[in-house]
């Protein structure tokens, strides 16, 4: 009997036990190990931190790195305070078709892939683009202006990018918040700020970091945002990784700088959670 | 002095629905007032008015003698123990109890001290620093009027607090709540559909329905000499006989009930008249019953009818009674002496009551 | 039995049913360029072999990335530049060599098929035939920007803010070459190309405030010289040529120094399994009237002997305007790349991409 119930254990994790390992632990061993070749010659590796010694010595790559934690927790702070009136009205002030309406439209944009979202945003953001036109139409500008290939539009494209990856878990720790605890913070003598600041943004913290989380990483491991929107400037670690990998041959130092992510990402992802005095379990739970 | 609420034609539409017609009411200082009511007939209505959450559409709404229609919710001299009581999850007890006092600008040490005052006052001190999800249902409830009475608002709302409870708690609750409003000695506005809530607490309660308030009054009042038909019917047990009235003189009447029997009763004052269609409500402690007739000569109903059904339940145990002509079941106490405890299902019996302990009304009130 | 039986009789049919077709009937897993394979060649190609063709579209670093990441294994048929084999094949071993005797030498261009043989042999093998070759240089709106005659004039104020070029090796070779520098012939010499690349680096920084972006796909820049917002470019010929045909202000125009040559050749990756089919593609896209229909997809000329007789008159008029005989003979076709000089290119890349 209890041998059986140890095989019926053991078959149902099968799945899942290779599942990580073949997809997740083995790559990543993987990665790691070629990330500590350095090549010598033609053909020719041996084991050393070379690749990561190239990067701290390389001003460039270091620039490129803190740029892009720099920008993704920007893009992650817009998109939180885009996203929480938005999460906001629709979890507690719409009702009915309305909620689903609004609900329907931030997800619109994700039925079509992220590339043509972002060809979408060249369009507008381009010299002979919508919005060109149509301030030069308002006589607002004199000549057509580029309002692509900067940082800016690089923001724009990531908190677009992001929206929906926000809006999700703040509706859905909103919802849970019932309006009678809201109320009961007005009745009792608090103004719209304090009601905010101590019932509902205490209430919603779990969805704010898990949302913030999730799209921290979106950002930080976008590539095509960065390059299509960012033109000569954009410098994203991505690319750099793309193009050590598929341009340079270089692998080993693709594969170094893909672990520098990792390591950055997490880095963040658990400051932020000591920061905010969250969990993991409780964020994603 | 002018009482601590007072309402004057409030009316609230949602649309083309009247969820409140024109209310009027009073609730002087200290005292503790119900309203009673069905789900849906306009009470939560009322209560979010004057909490401020929902606008009146017309009329005022007076708090010692000040209007407060323009004022925002947290602003008023109001504060309201909610249905599910709304403590918030976030914070501790002690935070829960001083959020008002914080919100007023109150200085900490002061804070710190009037929390530990209520805590002591609803019988919990110390327990300032627990979570709100580590208390009973029934700490949670006296938690929640803390935190208004902290306050010390002018008129406590309280919108069925109990309902979510179970029995037990329901009973030993109401007894506390009235001890605690005596303590406070604050002004009360409960409302519940519970009768028994409304009855046991309050020192007087409105009977809502449809938006209207049908009667205001004492429990005694609503219970024995009730205005109208619906507040016979929602206040206490009773039992009903729809019919059309053959004879009226001075205050006695005679009512043919549509299955034929004849019922003797009183107008009590109402204006009732021949050949109207009308209801008789009959307690069931008003009925007496015995094995003889003659025992129950001197009563001006009397009907033989056979046991349909026993309702055990000590000392409020119940009989339903069949009556011979079929004409459905009445209830009937029995006596808490014991007297008919070998009465079994199918026994004969005599069933009688005194005209003048029914009310009739004429139908279409109800 | 009975069941047993059935199975038996239909394995027989089966069998007899493949064996009508020919000997042996094989998909062909080609990698190339886009164009490279037209839809109606495939289907010609399919009618009258019997092999299946998957297409799966790249370019020179993907082929050799994705060659790379399986040791030569998953394509059959590549197509990467010639310059882009020696080095790699010594470094990662991800082509088997050709045997000539399976391919019509009869079909090729013969000073260009010797010319390709010689800049892909590793040791005493040949690793690549060629197939279609073609330049990279300018591609300009005449009608606004005229002045401009070499590479490094994309760097003028009088198109500044309307330029746009790749961050990729061949503008790199484009400008050192236009800055009278000769990167070729200092390929064998780290040092002479790592010095060449540093004012190749500093006049491409310099240059930076010119360029509107980097163009990173043929559709995007395309997009930009189209709608006017970029009116001078480097470019591939056939995309000057596109665009010309849509507007004749709009075409490409070999550069003083001379444009870029390159050729794009058939190579056979080291674990190809469908290695009959490969020589059959390759036979059978070589003759004329084949070649010349990918010439109209893609737009460049192949190595076949006696295409030109197929090809388009409009494009031949194109190509003789872009190209003058001078121009013919001034143009720089890629030496093969060593390996290693991708990592001081790479370098060069970076810096250039971060600066401001």
């Amino acid at each position: 009997m209890r041998a059986e119930a140890k095989l019926g254990l053991i078959l149902l994790l099968t799945p899942l036990l290779l599942w990580l390992s073949l997809l997740i632990l083995i790559p990543h061993v993987d990665m790691f190990l070629v990330s500590l070749r350095e090549r010598i010659g033609v053909g020719e590796y041996r084991i050393s931190f070379a690749n990561y010694l190239t990067f701290i010595n390389e001003p460039l790559y270091l620039r490129t790195f803190i740029r892009t934690a720099v920008m993704s927790t920007l893009a992650t702070m817009i998109t939180l305070l885009i996203a929480f009136p938005v999460s906001y009205y629709i979890a507690k002030i719409a009702r009915g078709r309305v909620q689903s309406a609004l609900f329907l439209l931030c997800l619109v944009p994700f039925w079509v892939s992220e590339l043509v979202r972002t060809f979408g945003w060249m369009i507008l953001l381009r010299e002979t683009g919508l919005i060109s036109n149509l301030l030069q139409w308002a006589g607002l500008v004199d000549g057509p202006v580029e309002m692509l290939y900067n940082d800016a539009a690089i923001m724009v494209g990531l908190v677009y990018t992001s929206m929906l990856f926000m809006v999700v878990p703040l509706v859905t720790t909103l919802e849970s918040l019932p309006d009678e605890v809201i109320e009961a913070g007005y009745d009792l003598g608090g103004g719209g700020g304090a009601v905010m600041r101590e019932i509902v943004i205490p209430h919603a913290a779990p969805g704010i970091v898990s949302g913030c989380i999730v799209v921290f990483m979106l950002s930080l491991g976008n590539y095509l945002t960065p390059i299509m929107l960012g033109g000569k400037d954009s410098l994203w670690f991505t690319e750099l990784i793309y193009s050590q990998f598929i341009v340079r041959f270089n692998w080993e130092l693709g594969a170094a700088f893909g672990f520098l992510l990792l390591g950055l990402s997490s880095a963040i992802v658990w400051g932020m959670l000591k920061l905010t005095g969250q969990s993991l379990e409780k964020t994603m739970g | 002095m002018s009482p601590d609420l007072e309402c004057k034609n409030l009316t609230r539409r949602f649309g083309d629905t009247l969820a409140v017609d024109n209310v009027s009411f009073s609730v002087p200082r200290g005292s503790f007032f119900s309203i009673l009511g069905p789900s849906g007939c306009g009470k939560t209505t009322i209560m979010r008015m004057i909490a401020g959450f929902l606008e009146p559409s017309s009329g005022d709404i007076l708090i010692r003698g000040k209007s407060v229609v323009d004022t925002p919710p947290n602003k008023r001299p109001v504060n309201m123990v909610f249905q599910h009581l709304a403590l918030f999850p976030m914070m501790n007890v002690a935070d829960n109890i001083g959020y008002g006092l914080r919100r007023a600008g109150v200085a900490k040490p002061e804070i710190a001290r009037k929390v530990e005052e209520a805590l002591d006052r609803i019988g919990l001190p110390g327990i300032g620093s627990r979570k709100v999800n580590e208390l009973s249902g029934g700490q949670k409830q006296r938690v929640a009027i803390a935190r208004c009475m902290v306050l010390e608002p002018d008129v406590l709302l309280l919108d069925e607090p109990l309902g979510a409870l179970d029995l037990k708690l329901r009973e030993r609750l109401k007894v506390e709540l009235k001890s605690l409003q005596a303590a406070f000695d604050t002004t009360f506005v409960y409302i519940t559909h519970d009768q028994s809530e409304a009855l046991v607490m309050s020192d007087r309660i409105a009977v809502m329905n449809e938006g209207r308030f049908e009667q205001v009054g004492s429990g005694q009042d609503l219970y024995y000499r009730p205005d109208t038909a619906f507040v016979a019917g929602f206040v206490g047990d009773t039992n009903r006989w729809s019919g059309r009235i053959e004879r009226v003189s001075g205050d006695e009447m005679e009512m043919r009930t549509d299955s034929g029997m004849l019922m003797r009763g009183a107008t009590h004052g109402r204006s009732l008249s021949e050949g109207d269609r009308a209801d008789v409500f009959v307690r069931p402690e008003a009925i007496r019953i015995a094995h003889s007739a003659e025992e129950l000569a001197h009563f001006d109903n009397r009907i033989t009818g056979k046991v349909e059904s026993i309702l055990f339940n000590g000392a409020a145990s119940r009989i339903l009674v069949q009556d011979s002509s079929a004409s459905g079941e009445i209830e009937v106490n029995l006596p808490q002496s014991g007297e008919f405890s070998g009465l079994s299902r199918g026994c004969e019996v005599q069933i009688g009551w005194s005209g003048a302990q029914g009310n009739c009304f004429a139908a279409g009130d109800a | 039995m009975k069941l047993n039986c059935s199975i038996s009789i239909f394995s027989v049919a089966l069998c007899t049913t493949l064996s009508a077709l020919p000997a042996s009937s094989e998909t062909l897993r080609l990698l190339t360029w886009g164009g490279y394979a037209p839809e109606d060649v495939v289907a010609k190609f399919e009618a009258e072999t019997g092999h299946k063709v998957e297409v799966t579209k790249s370019n020179n670093e993907e082929m050799i990335a994705k060659l790379r990441a399986t040791g030569g294994g998953g394509f059959d048929l590549a197509q990467p530049s010639q310059d882009r084999i020696a080095g790699p094949q010594e470094e990662f071993g991800i082509y088997k060599p050709i045997d000539m005797s399976k391919i019509d030498t009869s079909l090729f261009i013969p000073s260009m098929l010797e010319a390709t043989k010689g800049n892909t042999t590793v040791g005493s093998d040949v690793y690549g035939v060629p197939h279609i070759w073609g330049t990279s240089g300018l591609v300009l709106d005449t009608s606004k920007a005229e002045m401009v005659k070499d590479y490094t004039d994309l760097c003028s104020d009088d198109v500044a803010g309307k330029v746009s070029y790749r961050l990729k090796r061949p503008t790199l070779i484009g400008f050192a070459f236009a800055m009278g520098l000769d990167p070729f012939a200092a390929y064998g010499d780290e040092a002479a190309y790592t010095e060449i690349m540093s004012q190749v680096e500093a006049k491409l920084i310099e240059c930076k405030p010119n360029v509107k972006t980097y163009w990173g796909g043929g559709d995007e820049l395309m997009g930009l010289l189209r709608s006017g917002e970029v009116v001078a470019s480097m470019a591939w010929d056939t995309g000057g040529w596109k665009l010309n045909a849509d507007n004749p202000d709009i075409t490409f125009v070999a550069p003083a120094a001379g444009a870029l040559g390159w050729v794009d050749t058939f190579a056979l990756p080291a674990k190809g399994k469908a290695d009959e089919a490969a020589y059959a593609w390759i036979n059978f896209v070589m003759q004329p009237e084949v070649a010349a229909m990918i010439t109209a997809a893609a737009g460049n000329f192949t190595a076949s002997q006696g295409a030109d007789e197929f090809a388009d008159d409009d494009l031949k008029a194109r190509y003789r305007a872009s190209f003058p005989p001078e121009a013919i003979d001034n143009i720089k076709w890629y030496p093969p790349v060593p390996a290693g000089l991708e990592a001081i290119e790479g370098g060069v890349l970076d810096r250039v991409k971060a600066a401001n």
